[in-house]
């Protein structure tokens, strides 16, 4: 995986310095709130509902066990015992104090880590397929082009001030990890029947208030001009966005008033201006980057049978392990979901654990998942009982990945200054009722997503079952979705009718459950069914 | 018949962020203390702000019952008491009634 050069480590280096000086000034009263607000977003830096919230960035989801060790201990020293990884493949405290920011940036930076991206109207830190590198279903490693996209956005000056934030995805294979066609920009690799790599490039995907599934605006583009285009994009964006109204000033507003068409046009138009100017990086600087995400030494000798003779294992390994593309080897998902728990929080005993095991299992290396997950994404198949029943002895082993039990919640009102209902004991609720692995496999893959607001950190909008939360005249309220999908076959929720109390979406769910085991054919999946037979035999058993 | 409504006056520590309430002479980490407030909440704000004792001040609805003070909205009972989902780390962390409390 990347490792920082001298340029990237002064850069954090002076950033934490500069921001020691900042909040120094807001203690003593030279700067004002009102100063100061924007510096601290700047840096990750929220007030939520009970304390600051610090926003870590993970870039591309990519850690290796020296900086998730960091994270734990972080947790433990400056916050209270625990961390929650986000559907941006961030980590988030939510008790830490102002005095103590300067000292744990220092600590991030000594690991190539920082806060940087992760609000404001700038380009955010880019996602990726948690995955890559490691699927056997890949294409070509897209890893190196979200580090290249690092550089280039980080402290980008044109781009600092959007007319709002701007998020960027990328994928290497067919199958969608990354919700990449519900991004501002989502990138996919490709290759010709040449074998040549090449970059489709979507524009004006997203969620929040006004869901859109992002349209094709390059169908190839040379990764030699990725800068450039993406440049582009994002100038157009920049000169055309809306300012008078938050509410619509995504870019997917943008794109969508103007057409796709248009906007295509448009960005050729600059495309072709900046190409003269000469501002894509060398060939040879994408090219030092693919070399830093090199394979690892895998062991072509690794035995590719595994030991299924204890039946809790071989749950796990069916659920949770995935294909690698080296023999021998297995892409392991830790689920951050135990039944009645916290969608994405973990202990800083088990983020250090988690760290320990990459470190001797995984070439070093995790992944956070947009699903509020950890990947440990080259374990030898002959290592898997052992890093099992170290998962399991801390609680990290429930075998329920992308099952009705994995489920995304975001912080909801419990946390969330900007939530209207609470998210998490909702979860738990669901958790508990489908507690029984044995009924979520029955049920197979089924993809439930919870936000407490039409910000839709929660992606409801895409879960094949979505939940959002709402504030009917002081009271929280539930609307019921059915239909999303972020995956290949990427589709926007509707809701289905009038809301519910806590207890009552619960309910509602489970007879949605029951109304597709009745009505599914060989095959499918929940979401299938209800593609196939539509709204209305859902919402007899559901309001009937 | 409802319980009459007041105003009162809740904040974030500058230095932790904490949650706190205007007491009618100084800041306190328990809603009960919370004072209703007079017409001068702008100028209470204004110098409180500026003392560099609160953060992102604003005024609420409340009602007083037989527990104390209730703020009028499910928001501000949850910054009263903390994550529902983490009573232990709650200002009623032994309270099994928080929950009820807040909903």
């Amino acid at each position: 995986m990347y490792q920082y050069d001298t340029h990237d480590q002064a850069m954090v280096d002076a950033r934490v310095a500069e921001f020691t000086d900042q909040v120094t000034r807001r203690l003593d009263g030279t700067l004002s709130e009102e100063q100061f607000r924007p510096l601290r977003l700047k840096n990750g830096l929220y007030l939520q509902l009970h304390a600051y919230m610090l926003r870590v960035a993970v870039p591309y989801g990519t850690l290796n066990s020296r900086q998730m060790r960091v994270l734990g201990n972080i947790a433990d020293t400056y916050d209270r015992g625990y961390g929650h990884f986000t559907t941006r493949q961030n980590i988030q405290y939510n008790w830490i104090k102002l005095s103590d920011t300067p000292a744990i940036l220092a600590d991030l930076a000594a690991v190539g880590m920082h806060a940087i991206q992760t609000s404001g109207n700038c380009i955010r830190n880019t996602t990726a397929d948690h995955f890559a590198g490691a699927a056997a279903d890949e294409v070509a490693d897209p890893r190196p082009y979200a580090e290249l996209l690092r550089q280039w956005s980080t402290f980008h000056p044109e781009f600092d001030y959007l007319p709002r934030k701007f998020k960027v995805a990328i994928i290497g294979s067919e199958t969608d990890r990354a919700a990449m066609k519900l991004h501002d920009i989502g990138i996919q690799v490709v290759k010709n029947a040449a074998g040549e790599e090449g970059l489709r490039i979507h524009v004006g995907g997203g969620m929040g208030r006004t869901p859109m599934i992002a349209p094709v605006i390059r169908e190839w583009l040379s990764p030699l001009q990725m800068v450039s285009y993406l440049e582009a994009c994002l100038r157009v964006y920049n000169r055309y966005g809306r300012r008078d109204n938050k509410y619509k000033a995504r870019i997917k507003i943008l794109v969508h008033e103007i057409g796709a068409d248009e906007y295509r046009r448009q960005v050729e138009d600059e495309f072709a201006h900046i190409l003269t100017l000469g501002l894509e990086p060398p060939a040879a600087e994408l090219d030092r980057i693919k070399a830093q995400f090199a394979d690892p030494a895998f062991d072509p000798a690794a035995p590719d049978a595994i030991d299924r003779s204890d039946p809790d294992f071989a749950l796990w390994v069916d659920q949770n392990v995935h294909a690698h593309k080296a023999p021998g080897y297995g892409i392991v998902t830790i689920s951050l979901k135990p039944v009645g728990g916290i969608p994405g929080d973990a202990s800083a005993d088990q983020i250090r654990l988690m760290a320990d095991l990459a470190r001797d299992y995984s070439f070093d290396e995790l992944r956070v998942t947009h699903a509020q997950n950890i990947v440990l994404p080259h374990v030898r198949k002959a290592d898997l009982y052992a890093v099992w029943q170290q998962l399991d002895a801390a609680g990290l082993a429930t075998p329920n990945l992308d099952l009705i039990g994995d489920i995304i919640a975001c912080p909801g009102l419990d946390y969330c200054s900007l939530a209207n209902a609470r998210s998490i004991p909702l979860a738990q609720k669901i958790s508990q009722r489908f507690a029984d692995v044995e009924r979520q496999r029955d049920l197979g893959e089924l993809k439930l997503k919870i936000s407490g607001c039409i910000n839709a950190c929660g992606h409801h909008h895409a879960g094949h079952i979505g939940v959002l939360g709402v504030d009917r005249k002081g009271v929280e309220n539930y609307q019921l979705l059915f239909g999303g999908s972020e995956g290949a076959d990427t589709s926007i929720g509707s809701i289905i009718g009038p809301g519910f109390s806590e207890d009552g979406i619960v309910d509602a769910i489970e007879r949605a459950t029951g109304v597709y085991l009745a009505r599914r054919e060989a095959g499918e999946r929940f979401l299938d069914t209800w593609r196939r037979i539509g709204n209305a035999p859902f919402k007899d058993a559901i309001y009937g | 018949m409802s319980a009459e409504r007041f105003k009162i006056l809740t904040g974030n520590d500058l230095l932790t962020g904490d949650v706190t309430w205007w007491t009618g002479s100084n800041w306190s980490r328990h809603v009960n203390d919370a004072a209703a407030l007079g017409e001068d909440a702008a100028t209470i704000i204004a110098a409180e702000e500026a003392a560099r004792r609160v953060v992102s001040a604003y005024v609420i609805d409340a009602t007083r019952d037989a527990e104390g003070v209730r703020p009028a909205h499910i928001k501000d009972r949850v910054r009263a008491v903390g994550p529902t989902v983490r009573l232990d780390l709650s200002l009623r962390a032994d309270d099994p009634a928080a929950t009820t409390w807040i909903a």
